[in-house]
Protein backbone atom coordinates (compact mmCIF):
# COMPACT_ATOMS: atom_id res chain seq x y z
CA UNK A 1 0.00 0.00 0.00
CA UNK A 2 1.39 3.28 -1.11
CA UNK A 3 1.23 5.62 1.99
CA UNK A 4 -0.41 8.95 1.78
CA UNK A 5 1.09 11.72 2.74
CA UNK A 6 2.02 15.67 2.41
CA UNK A 7 5.07 14.53 0.92
CA UNK A 8 3.84 11.86 -1.45
CA UNK A 9 1.48 14.62 -2.26
CA UNK A 10 4.20 16.92 -3.36
CA UNK A 11 6.27 13.98 -5.18
CA UNK A 12 3.19 13.01 -7.34
CA UNK A 13 2.72 16.76 -8.21
CA UNK A 14 5.91 16.49 -10.48
CA UNK A 15 4.59 13.80 -12.70
CA UNK A 16 0.90 15.71 -12.69
CA UNK A 17 -0.86 12.70 -10.57
CA UNK A 18 -0.39 10.23 -13.24
CA UNK A 19 1.44 7.64 -11.26
CA UNK A 20 -0.72 6.80 -8.04
CA UNK A 21 -1.06 3.16 -7.27
CA UNK A 22 -4.51 1.96 -7.80
CA UNK A 23 -6.50 1.92 -4.37
CA UNK A 24 -7.48 -2.01 -4.41
CA UNK A 25 -6.13 -4.64 -6.36
CA UNK A 26 -8.45 -6.54 -8.98
CA UNK A 27 -8.33 -10.24 -8.31
CA UNK A 28 -10.15 -13.27 -9.39
CA UNK A 29 -10.92 -15.86 -6.45
CA UNK A 30 -9.28 -18.48 -4.91
CA UNK A 31 -10.96 -22.07 -4.46
CA UNK A 32 -11.38 -21.19 -0.97
CA UNK A 33 -10.91 -18.86 2.16
CA UNK A 34 -10.76 -18.92 5.72
CA UNK A 35 -13.13 -16.02 5.95
CA UNK A 36 -15.48 -15.58 3.02
CA UNK A 37 -17.32 -12.17 3.75
CA UNK A 38 -20.67 -11.50 2.02
CA UNK A 39 -21.80 -7.75 1.45
CA UNK A 40 -19.01 -5.37 0.53
CA UNK A 41 -20.36 -2.03 1.93
CA UNK A 42 -19.24 -0.35 5.13
CA UNK A 43 -19.81 -3.01 7.69
CA UNK A 44 -18.54 -5.62 5.52
CA UNK A 45 -15.23 -4.06 4.96
CA UNK A 46 -14.62 -3.02 8.47
CA UNK A 47 -14.97 -6.75 9.26
CA UNK A 48 -12.45 -8.22 7.04
CA UNK A 49 -10.26 -5.28 8.12
CA UNK A 50 -10.60 -5.93 11.38
CA UNK A 51 -10.07 -9.55 10.83
CA UNK A 52 -7.03 -8.83 9.07
CA UNK A 53 -5.89 -6.55 11.49
CA UNK A 54 -7.04 -7.95 15.11
CA UNK A 55 -7.22 -11.68 14.32
CA UNK A 56 -4.37 -12.47 11.90
CA UNK A 57 -6.33 -13.58 9.32
CA UNK A 58 -5.30 -13.35 6.10
CA UNK A 59 -7.08 -15.68 3.73
CA UNK A 60 -10.41 -13.32 3.48
CA UNK A 61 -12.50 -12.55 0.57
CA UNK A 62 -14.73 -9.85 0.49
CA UNK A 63 -17.87 -10.86 -2.14
CA UNK A 64 -20.07 -7.99 -3.46
CA UNK A 65 -23.06 -8.00 -5.54
CA UNK A 66 -22.72 -4.28 -7.00
CA UNK A 67 -19.91 -1.96 -6.34
CA UNK A 68 -17.51 -1.47 -3.45
CA UNK A 69 -20.12 1.24 -1.29
CA UNK A 70 -22.90 1.20 -4.23
CA UNK A 71 -25.71 0.11 -1.21
CA UNK A 72 -26.52 1.42 2.21
CA UNK A 73 -23.53 3.07 2.54
CA UNK A 74 -23.64 5.60 0.02
CA UNK A 75 -27.44 5.69 0.50
CA UNK A 76 -27.34 7.42 4.32
CA UNK A 77 -27.15 10.74 5.28
CA UNK A 78 -23.74 10.21 7.08
CA UNK A 79 -24.70 11.25 10.43
CA UNK A 80 -22.82 9.90 13.58
CA UNK A 81 -23.80 10.15 17.13
CA UNK A 82 -23.95 7.75 20.39
CA UNK A 83 -26.48 9.29 22.29
CA UNK A 84 -28.60 6.35 22.58
CA UNK A 85 -30.93 5.52 25.86
CA UNK A 86 -30.04 1.73 27.29
CA UNK A 87 -26.45 0.62 28.30
CA UNK A 88 -25.90 -2.09 25.68
CA UNK A 89 -26.68 0.02 22.48
CA UNK A 90 -24.84 3.09 24.04
CA UNK A 91 -21.35 0.99 24.63
CA UNK A 92 -21.93 -0.34 21.22
CA UNK A 93 -21.93 2.87 19.85
CA UNK A 94 -19.77 4.94 21.52
CA UNK A 95 -17.30 1.79 20.65
CA UNK A 96 -17.77 2.75 17.36
CA UNK A 97 -17.61 6.69 17.90
CA UNK A 98 -14.12 6.25 19.54
CA UNK A 99 -13.15 4.00 16.79
CA UNK A 100 -14.44 6.74 14.15
CA UNK A 101 -12.40 9.37 16.07
CA UNK A 102 -8.90 7.63 15.40
CA UNK A 103 -10.17 6.28 11.57
CA UNK A 104 -8.50 8.42 9.33
CA UNK A 105 -5.58 8.18 11.10
CA UNK A 106 -5.80 4.22 11.35
CA UNK A 107 -6.50 3.75 7.71
CA UNK A 108 -4.27 6.42 6.42
CA UNK A 109 -7.29 7.55 4.70
CA UNK A 110 -8.97 10.64 4.88
CA UNK A 111 -12.74 9.58 6.14
CA UNK A 112 -13.93 13.43 6.51
CA UNK A 113 -15.59 12.67 9.73
CA UNK A 114 -16.51 16.22 11.36
CA UNK A 115 -17.43 16.48 15.04
CA UNK A 116 -19.88 19.16 14.84
CA UNK A 117 -22.29 18.70 16.79
CA UNK A 118 -26.00 16.52 16.95
CA UNK A 119 -29.66 18.28 18.06
CA UNK A 120 -31.96 15.89 18.64
CA UNK A 121 -35.13 18.39 19.24
CA UNK A 122 -37.89 18.39 21.65
CA UNK A 123 -40.66 19.75 20.87
CA UNK A 124 -43.42 18.48 23.91
CA UNK A 125 -43.09 18.51 27.53
CA UNK A 126 -42.86 14.58 27.20
CA UNK A 127 -40.23 14.87 24.85
CA UNK A 128 -38.35 17.29 27.26
CA UNK A 129 -38.67 14.53 29.94
CA UNK A 130 -37.65 11.96 27.47
CA UNK A 131 -34.70 13.58 26.58
CA UNK A 132 -33.13 14.59 30.43
CA UNK A 133 -33.44 11.02 30.99
CA UNK A 134 -31.54 10.28 28.04
CA UNK A 135 -28.36 12.93 28.67
CA UNK A 136 -28.52 11.49 31.81
CA UNK A 137 -28.20 8.04 30.84
CA UNK A 138 -25.21 8.86 28.16
CA UNK A 139 -23.67 10.69 31.00
CA UNK A 140 -24.16 7.82 33.48
CA UNK A 141 -22.63 5.61 30.48
CA UNK A 142 -19.55 8.28 29.95
CA UNK A 143 -20.71 10.01 26.80
CA UNK A 144 -20.79 13.69 26.19
CA UNK A 145 -24.18 15.45 25.74
CA UNK A 146 -26.53 18.22 28.28
CA UNK A 147 -29.61 19.72 27.52
CA UNK A 148 -29.94 22.80 25.45
CA UNK A 149 -32.78 24.88 25.54
CA UNK A 150 -34.17 27.38 22.43
CA UNK A 151 -31.63 30.35 22.84
CA UNK A 152 -28.89 27.80 23.13
CA UNK A 153 -29.63 26.00 20.07
CA UNK A 154 -30.04 29.36 18.43
CA UNK A 155 -26.28 30.10 19.13
CA UNK A 156 -25.98 26.43 17.61
CA UNK A 157 -28.05 26.83 14.74
CA UNK A 158 -28.99 30.32 13.75
CA UNK A 159 -31.17 29.90 11.10
CA UNK A 160 -33.64 27.79 12.96
CA UNK A 161 -37.10 28.85 14.07
CA UNK A 162 -37.07 29.24 17.86
CA UNK A 163 -40.57 31.20 17.46
CA UNK A 164 -43.19 30.21 19.80
CA UNK A 165 -46.41 30.86 17.23
CA UNK A 166 -45.57 27.61 15.01
CA UNK A 167 -47.44 24.21 15.68
CA UNK A 168 -44.34 22.59 17.64
CA UNK A 169 -42.60 24.64 18.86
CA UNK A 170 -39.10 23.68 20.02
CA UNK A 171 -38.67 23.58 23.44
CA UNK A 172 -35.09 22.25 24.09
CA UNK A 173 -32.80 19.68 22.50
CA UNK A 174 -30.03 17.13 23.41
CA UNK A 175 -26.58 18.08 22.28
CA UNK A 176 -23.98 15.65 21.69
CA UNK A 177 -21.02 17.70 20.69
CA UNK A 178 -18.88 14.70 19.68
CA UNK A 179 -21.26 13.80 17.11
CA UNK A 180 -21.09 15.06 13.40
CA UNK A 181 -20.94 13.13 10.07
CA UNK A 182 -17.84 12.11 7.83
CA UNK A 183 -17.49 11.02 3.72
CA UNK A 184 -19.47 7.89 3.63
CA UNK A 185 -18.11 6.69 0.02
CA UNK A 186 -14.25 7.71 1.89
CA UNK A 187 -15.24 5.08 4.59
CA UNK A 188 -15.67 2.09 1.88
CA UNK A 189 -12.91 3.31 -0.06
CA UNK A 190 -10.93 3.72 3.15
CA UNK A 191 -11.21 0.20 4.54
CA UNK A 192 -11.29 -1.41 1.44
CA UNK A 193 -7.48 0.21 0.67
CA UNK A 194 -6.67 -0.72 4.05
CA UNK A 195 -7.75 -4.40 4.05
CA UNK A 196 -6.56 -4.84 0.40
CA UNK A 197 -2.89 -3.85 1.95
CA UNK A 198 -3.46 -6.77 4.52
CA UNK A 199 -4.43 -9.44 1.70
CA UNK A 200 -8.04 -9.33 1.64
CA UNK A 201 -9.82 -10.23 -1.83
CA UNK A 202 -12.05 -7.91 -2.81
CA UNK A 203 -14.53 -9.15 -5.29
CA UNK A 204 -16.75 -6.66 -6.70
CA UNK A 205 -19.53 -7.90 -8.92
CA UNK A 206 -20.03 -10.98 -7.27
CA UNK A 207 -23.39 -11.60 -5.94
CA UNK A 208 -24.08 -15.12 -3.68
CA UNK A 209 -27.04 -16.65 -5.33
CA UNK A 210 -26.56 -19.94 -2.91
CA UNK A 211 -25.20 -20.99 0.20
CA UNK A 212 -24.57 -24.93 0.33
CA UNK A 213 -24.43 -26.26 3.97
CA UNK A 214 -23.63 -30.10 4.87
CA UNK A 215 -24.55 -31.27 8.24
CA UNK A 216 -25.37 -28.08 9.51
CA UNK A 217 -22.46 -26.89 8.84
CA UNK A 218 -21.38 -24.12 6.44
CA UNK A 219 -19.50 -25.55 3.18
CA UNK A 220 -19.31 -22.66 0.58
CA UNK A 221 -21.12 -20.25 -1.36
CA UNK A 222 -22.58 -20.26 -4.98
CA UNK A 223 -21.32 -16.94 -6.84
CA UNK A 224 -20.87 -16.13 -10.70
CA UNK A 225 -17.09 -17.80 -9.98
CA UNK A 226 -18.70 -20.89 -9.32
CA UNK A 227 -18.39 -22.43 -6.05
CA UNK A 228 -16.09 -20.71 -3.54
CA UNK A 229 -15.43 -22.75 -0.18
CA UNK A 230 -15.30 -20.92 2.67
CA UNK A 231 -14.18 -22.26 6.80
CA UNK A 232 -16.25 -20.05 7.75
CA UNK A 233 -18.67 -17.14 5.94
CA UNK A 234 -20.17 -13.65 7.73
CA UNK A 235 -23.00 -12.08 6.47
CA UNK A 236 -23.40 -8.20 6.59
CA UNK A 237 -25.96 -7.97 3.72
CA UNK A 238 -28.51 -5.18 4.96
CA UNK A 239 -31.80 -5.24 3.28
CA UNK A 240 -30.82 -8.38 1.71
CA UNK A 241 -30.45 -10.22 5.08
CA UNK A 242 -33.67 -12.02 4.85
CA UNK A 243 -32.95 -13.55 1.06
CA UNK A 244 -29.59 -14.54 2.40
CA UNK A 245 -30.95 -16.32 5.42
CA UNK A 246 -33.67 -18.13 3.38
CA UNK A 247 -31.09 -19.35 1.04
CA UNK A 248 -29.40 -20.94 4.43
CA UNK A 249 -32.43 -22.21 4.91
CA UNK A 250 -33.97 -20.19 8.36
CA UNK A 251 -35.84 -16.84 9.68
CA UNK A 252 -34.71 -13.56 10.58
CA UNK A 253 -37.10 -11.06 12.57
CA UNK A 254 -36.57 -8.72 9.88
CA UNK A 255 -38.44 -6.70 7.78
CA UNK A 256 -36.64 -4.67 4.70
CA UNK A 257 -37.93 -1.98 3.91
CA UNK A 258 -37.29 1.37 1.80
CA UNK A 259 -35.63 4.67 3.46
CA UNK A 260 -34.96 7.51 1.43
CA UNK A 261 -32.62 10.98 1.46
CA UNK A 262 -32.49 13.97 -0.68
CA UNK A 263 -29.94 16.21 -1.22
CA UNK A 264 -30.74 20.24 -2.53
CA UNK A 265 -28.60 22.43 -4.61
CA UNK A 266 -25.52 23.51 -3.09
CA UNK A 267 -25.27 26.84 -1.14
CA UNK A 268 -22.80 28.51 0.67
CA UNK A 269 -22.31 27.66 4.57
CA UNK A 270 -25.23 27.95 6.01
CA UNK A 271 -25.67 25.09 8.83
CA UNK A 272 -22.39 23.59 10.78
CA UNK A 273 -24.18 21.01 13.08
CA UNK A 274 -26.64 18.08 12.19
CA UNK A 275 -30.07 19.05 13.66
CA UNK A 276 -32.36 15.98 14.14
CA UNK A 277 -36.27 16.00 15.10
CA UNK A 278 -38.36 13.01 16.10
CA UNK A 279 -41.61 14.81 16.63
CA UNK A 280 -41.96 16.79 13.08
CA UNK A 281 -39.61 14.07 12.03
CA UNK A 282 -37.01 15.05 9.63
CA UNK A 283 -33.39 15.35 9.72
CA UNK A 284 -30.51 17.73 8.04
CA UNK A 285 -26.88 18.32 7.84
CA UNK A 286 -24.77 20.54 5.15
CA UNK A 287 -22.73 18.44 3.36
CA UNK A 288 -18.90 20.03 2.55
CA UNK A 289 -19.85 20.40 -0.95
CA UNK A 290 -22.61 22.61 0.62
CA UNK A 291 -25.88 20.67 -0.20
CA UNK A 292 -28.51 19.94 2.43
CA UNK A 293 -28.71 16.32 3.46
CA UNK A 294 -32.11 15.90 4.23
CA UNK A 295 -33.29 12.56 6.02
CA UNK A 296 -37.06 11.13 5.21
CA UNK A 297 -38.93 8.75 7.11
CA UNK A 298 -38.86 4.86 6.04
CA UNK A 299 -41.48 3.43 4.45
CA UNK A 300 -44.56 1.90 6.28
CA UNK A 301 -44.72 -1.30 4.29
CA UNK A 302 -42.34 -3.68 2.79
CA UNK A 303 -40.31 -3.65 -0.17
CA UNK A 304 -36.82 -3.90 -1.70
CA UNK A 305 -37.70 -1.35 -4.20
CA UNK A 306 -34.46 1.24 -3.92
CA UNK A 307 -36.86 4.29 -4.15
CA UNK A 308 -39.32 5.79 -1.17
CA UNK A 309 -42.97 6.95 -1.24
CA UNK A 310 -43.95 10.27 -2.71
CA UNK A 311 -45.69 11.42 0.63
CA UNK A 312 -42.93 10.35 2.44
CA UNK A 313 -40.58 13.62 0.91
CA UNK A 314 -43.94 15.68 1.35
CA UNK A 315 -44.04 15.28 4.98
CA UNK A 316 -40.28 15.19 5.74
CA UNK A 317 -39.40 18.71 3.57
CA UNK A 318 -42.90 19.44 5.70
CA UNK A 319 -41.14 19.78 8.95
CA UNK A 320 -37.54 20.83 7.23
CA UNK A 321 -39.43 23.92 6.35
CA UNK A 322 -40.94 24.32 9.60
CA UNK A 323 -37.59 24.06 11.69
CA UNK A 324 -36.05 26.33 8.76
CA UNK A 325 -38.53 29.04 7.25
CA UNK A 326 -35.31 30.02 4.90
CA UNK A 327 -34.75 26.66 3.23
CA UNK A 328 -38.25 26.43 1.56
CA UNK A 329 -36.62 28.70 -1.11
CA UNK A 330 -34.05 25.71 -1.42
CA UNK A 331 -34.58 23.45 -4.54
CA UNK A 332 -34.01 19.61 -3.89
CA UNK A 333 -31.65 18.34 -6.25
CA UNK A 334 -31.65 15.03 -5.84
CA UNK A 335 -33.84 11.74 -4.25
CA UNK A 336 -32.40 8.29 -3.86
CA UNK A 337 -33.64 5.35 -1.47
CA UNK A 338 -32.16 2.17 0.33
CA UNK A 339 -33.35 -0.72 1.43
CA UNK A 340 -33.15 -1.24 5.34
CA UNK A 341 -33.34 -4.26 7.67
CA UNK A 342 -35.69 -3.08 10.43
CA UNK A 343 -36.03 -5.40 13.43
CA UNK A 344 -39.00 -5.06 16.16
CA UNK A 345 -36.64 -3.35 18.62
CA UNK A 346 -34.69 -1.17 16.13
CA UNK A 347 -31.28 -2.93 17.35
CA UNK A 348 -28.74 -4.96 15.33
CA UNK A 349 -28.50 -8.64 15.32
CA UNK A 350 -24.66 -10.02 15.90
CA UNK A 351 -23.57 -13.29 16.01
CA UNK A 352 -24.43 -16.87 15.23
CA UNK A 353 -26.90 -18.64 13.35
CA UNK A 354 -28.46 -21.59 13.27
CA UNK A 355 -25.58 -23.08 10.91
CA UNK A 356 -22.49 -23.72 11.96
CA UNK A 357 -20.27 -20.87 11.20
CA UNK A 358 -22.34 -19.08 8.99
CA UNK A 359 -22.62 -15.37 11.06
CA UNK A 360 -25.00 -12.46 10.94
CA UNK A 361 -24.57 -8.91 11.56
CA UNK A 362 -27.96 -7.36 10.50
CA UNK A 363 -30.78 -5.35 11.58
CA UNK A 364 -28.86 -2.16 11.63
CA UNK A 365 -32.07 -0.46 10.32
CA UNK A 366 -32.17 2.90 9.64
CA UNK A 367 -29.16 3.64 11.58
CA UNK A 368 -26.15 1.52 10.37
CA UNK A 369 -23.46 4.22 9.21
CA UNK A 370 -22.61 5.32 12.79
CA UNK A 371 -21.51 1.78 13.86
CA UNK A 372 -19.89 1.11 10.94
CA UNK A 373 -16.51 0.76 13.03
CA UNK A 374 -17.63 -0.89 15.95
CA UNK A 375 -19.96 -3.28 13.89
CA UNK A 376 -17.09 -4.35 12.03
CA UNK A 377 -14.96 -4.45 15.13
CA UNK A 378 -17.03 -6.61 17.36
CA UNK A 379 -18.53 -8.66 14.19
CA UNK A 380 -14.58 -9.56 13.55
CA UNK A 381 -14.42 -10.98 17.06
CA UNK A 382 -17.62 -12.84 17.07
CA UNK A 383 -16.62 -14.26 13.30
CA UNK A 384 -12.95 -15.34 14.75
CA UNK A 385 -13.53 -17.19 18.17
CA UNK A 386 -16.51 -18.19 17.00
CA UNK A 387 -18.19 -16.64 20.17
CA UNK A 388 -20.01 -13.25 20.55
CA UNK A 389 -17.57 -10.46 21.77
CA UNK A 390 -18.79 -8.91 24.66
CA UNK A 391 -20.54 -5.95 23.58
CA UNK A 392 -22.19 -8.27 20.67
CA UNK A 393 -23.99 -10.93 23.11
CA UNK A 394 -26.56 -8.94 23.92
CA UNK A 395 -27.28 -8.27 20.39
CA UNK A 396 -27.52 -11.93 19.73
CA UNK A 397 -30.90 -13.65 17.73
CA UNK A 398 -31.80 -15.04 21.19
CA UNK A 399 -33.44 -12.11 22.48
CA UNK A 400 -36.65 -12.44 20.52
CA UNK A 401 -36.99 -15.95 22.02
CA UNK A 402 -36.20 -14.94 25.80
CA UNK A 403 -37.67 -11.54 25.31
CA UNK A 404 -34.55 -9.88 26.36
CA UNK A 405 -35.23 -6.63 23.37
CA UNK A 406 -33.41 -3.89 23.67
CA UNK A 407 -35.99 -1.51 22.80
CA UNK A 408 -34.83 1.72 21.40
CA UNK A 409 -37.46 2.74 19.22
CA UNK A 410 -37.89 6.29 20.01
CA UNK A 411 -36.35 6.48 23.13
CA UNK A 412 -32.85 7.13 22.02
CA UNK A 413 -33.42 9.99 19.71
CA UNK A 414 -33.61 7.21 16.99
CA UNK A 415 -35.57 9.00 14.04
CA UNK A 416 -37.97 6.99 12.64
CA UNK B 1 -47.59 5.97 -4.99
CA UNK B 2 -49.80 2.82 -4.75
CA UNK B 3 -53.20 2.41 -5.84
CA UNK B 4 -54.94 -0.03 -3.24
CA UNK B 5 -57.97 -1.70 -4.47
CA UNK B 6 -60.12 -2.03 -0.71
CA UNK B 7 -62.36 -5.27 -1.38
CA UNK B 8 -64.96 -3.99 1.12
CA UNK B 9 -65.49 -0.34 -0.15
CA UNK B 10 -64.62 -2.21 -3.73
CA UNK B 11 -62.80 0.85 -5.03
CA UNK B 12 -58.93 1.96 -5.80
CA UNK B 13 -57.92 4.44 -3.12
CA UNK B 14 -55.09 6.41 -2.62
CA UNK B 15 -52.18 4.55 -0.06
CA UNK B 16 -52.51 7.48 2.77
CA UNK B 17 -55.80 5.97 3.08
CA UNK B 18 -54.56 3.08 4.25
CA UNK B 19 -52.07 1.74 6.94
CA UNK B 20 -49.27 -1.33 6.72
CA UNK B 21 -50.36 -4.35 8.98
CA UNK B 22 -47.46 -6.60 8.14
CA UNK B 23 -47.32 -10.28 6.77
CA UNK B 24 -50.19 -12.08 6.33
CA UNK B 25 -51.75 -15.92 7.12
CA UNK B 26 -49.67 -15.55 10.83
CA UNK B 27 -51.72 -18.04 12.90
CA UNK B 28 -51.65 -17.70 16.62
CA UNK B 29 -50.75 -20.60 18.28
CA UNK B 30 -53.79 -22.42 19.77
CA UNK B 31 -52.54 -22.77 23.45
CA UNK B 32 -49.77 -20.00 23.94
CA UNK B 33 -48.82 -20.94 27.46
CA UNK B 34 -48.47 -24.77 26.14
CA UNK B 35 -45.86 -24.46 23.35
CA UNK B 36 -41.95 -23.47 23.64
CA UNK B 37 -40.46 -19.88 23.63
CA UNK B 38 -38.92 -20.62 20.65
CA UNK B 39 -42.01 -21.33 18.93
CA UNK B 40 -43.66 -18.21 20.49
CA UNK B 41 -40.76 -15.78 19.41
CA UNK B 42 -41.05 -17.56 15.82
CA UNK B 43 -44.80 -16.43 16.09
CA UNK B 44 -44.05 -13.11 17.42
CA UNK B 45 -41.06 -11.77 15.68
CA UNK B 46 -39.79 -14.37 12.88
CA UNK B 47 -41.04 -13.11 9.14
CA UNK B 48 -40.85 -14.23 5.98
CA UNK B 49 -39.69 -11.20 4.01
CA UNK B 50 -39.31 -12.49 0.33
CA UNK B 51 -38.25 -10.18 -1.96
CA UNK B 52 -40.95 -11.74 -4.94
CA UNK B 53 -44.21 -11.55 -3.85
CA UNK B 54 -45.66 -10.80 -0.46
CA UNK B 55 -48.93 -11.66 1.19
CA UNK B 56 -49.14 -8.72 3.80
CA UNK B 57 -52.38 -7.27 5.67
CA UNK B 58 -53.31 -3.49 5.14
CA UNK B 59 -55.94 -1.86 6.73
CA UNK B 60 -58.24 0.76 5.50
CA UNK B 61 -57.57 2.83 8.46
CA UNK B 62 -59.46 6.26 6.77
CA UNK B 63 -61.96 4.79 5.34
CA UNK B 64 -63.84 1.69 5.91
CA UNK B 65 -61.24 0.65 8.72
CA UNK B 66 -61.45 -3.27 7.73
CA UNK B 67 -57.55 -5.39 7.22
CA UNK B 68 -57.49 -7.01 4.13
CA UNK B 69 -55.02 -9.03 2.25
CA UNK B 70 -52.55 -7.74 -0.37
CA UNK B 71 -50.15 -9.58 -2.75
CA UNK B 72 -47.80 -7.36 -3.56
CA UNK B 73 -44.68 -7.40 -5.16
CA UNK B 74 -41.82 -6.35 -3.32
CA UNK B 75 -39.28 -4.99 -6.57
CA UNK B 76 -42.26 -3.08 -8.77
CA UNK B 77 -44.32 -2.86 -5.92
CA UNK B 78 -46.89 -3.86 -8.22
CA UNK B 79 -50.23 -5.23 -6.40
CA UNK B 80 -51.08 -9.16 -7.79
CA UNK B 81 -54.83 -9.07 -5.92
CA UNK B 82 -56.21 -8.20 -2.68
CA UNK B 83 -58.65 -10.31 -0.90
CA UNK B 84 -60.71 -10.38 2.01
CA UNK B 85 -59.15 -11.64 5.27
CA UNK B 86 -61.44 -14.90 5.76
CA UNK B 87 -60.24 -15.58 1.83
CA UNK B 88 -57.27 -17.21 0.58
CA UNK B 89 -55.21 -16.04 -2.30
CA UNK B 90 -55.72 -17.01 -5.95
CA UNK B 91 -52.34 -18.02 -6.76
CA UNK B 92 -49.71 -18.82 -4.28
CA UNK B 93 -46.65 -18.47 -6.28
CA UNK B 94 -46.21 -16.04 -8.72
CA UNK B 95 -43.67 -16.30 -11.35
CA UNK B 96 -40.89 -12.85 -11.37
Amino acid sequence: MEKYSAFKLLKHSFSHHENWKRVWRSVSPKKSYDVVVVGGGGHGLATAYYLAKNHGIKNIAVLEKGFLGGGNTARNTTIIRSNYLWDEAAQLYELSLKLWEGLSRDLNYNVMFSQRGVLNLGHSLQDMRDIERRVNANRLNGIDGHVVFPDDIKKIAPLINISKDVRYPILGASYQPRGGTARHDAVAWGYARAADALGVDILQHTPVTGINCSEGKIKSVQTNYGEIFAKKVACVVAGNSGVLASMAGFKLPIESRPLQALVSEPLKPCLDTVVMSNAVHGYVSQSNKGDLVIGAGVDSYNGYGQRGSFHIIEHTLQAICELFPSFSRVQMNRQWGGVVDTTPDACPIIGLTPIKNLYMNCGWGTGGFKATPGSGYVFADTVANGTPHKLAAPFSIERFYTGALIDEHGAAGVAH
Amino acid sequence: MLLIYCPYCKQYRDEEEFSYAGEAHIKRPQNPLAISDESWGNYLFFRKNPSDVHHEMWNHSSGCRQFFNVARDMITYEIKETYCISESPKIEKYKK
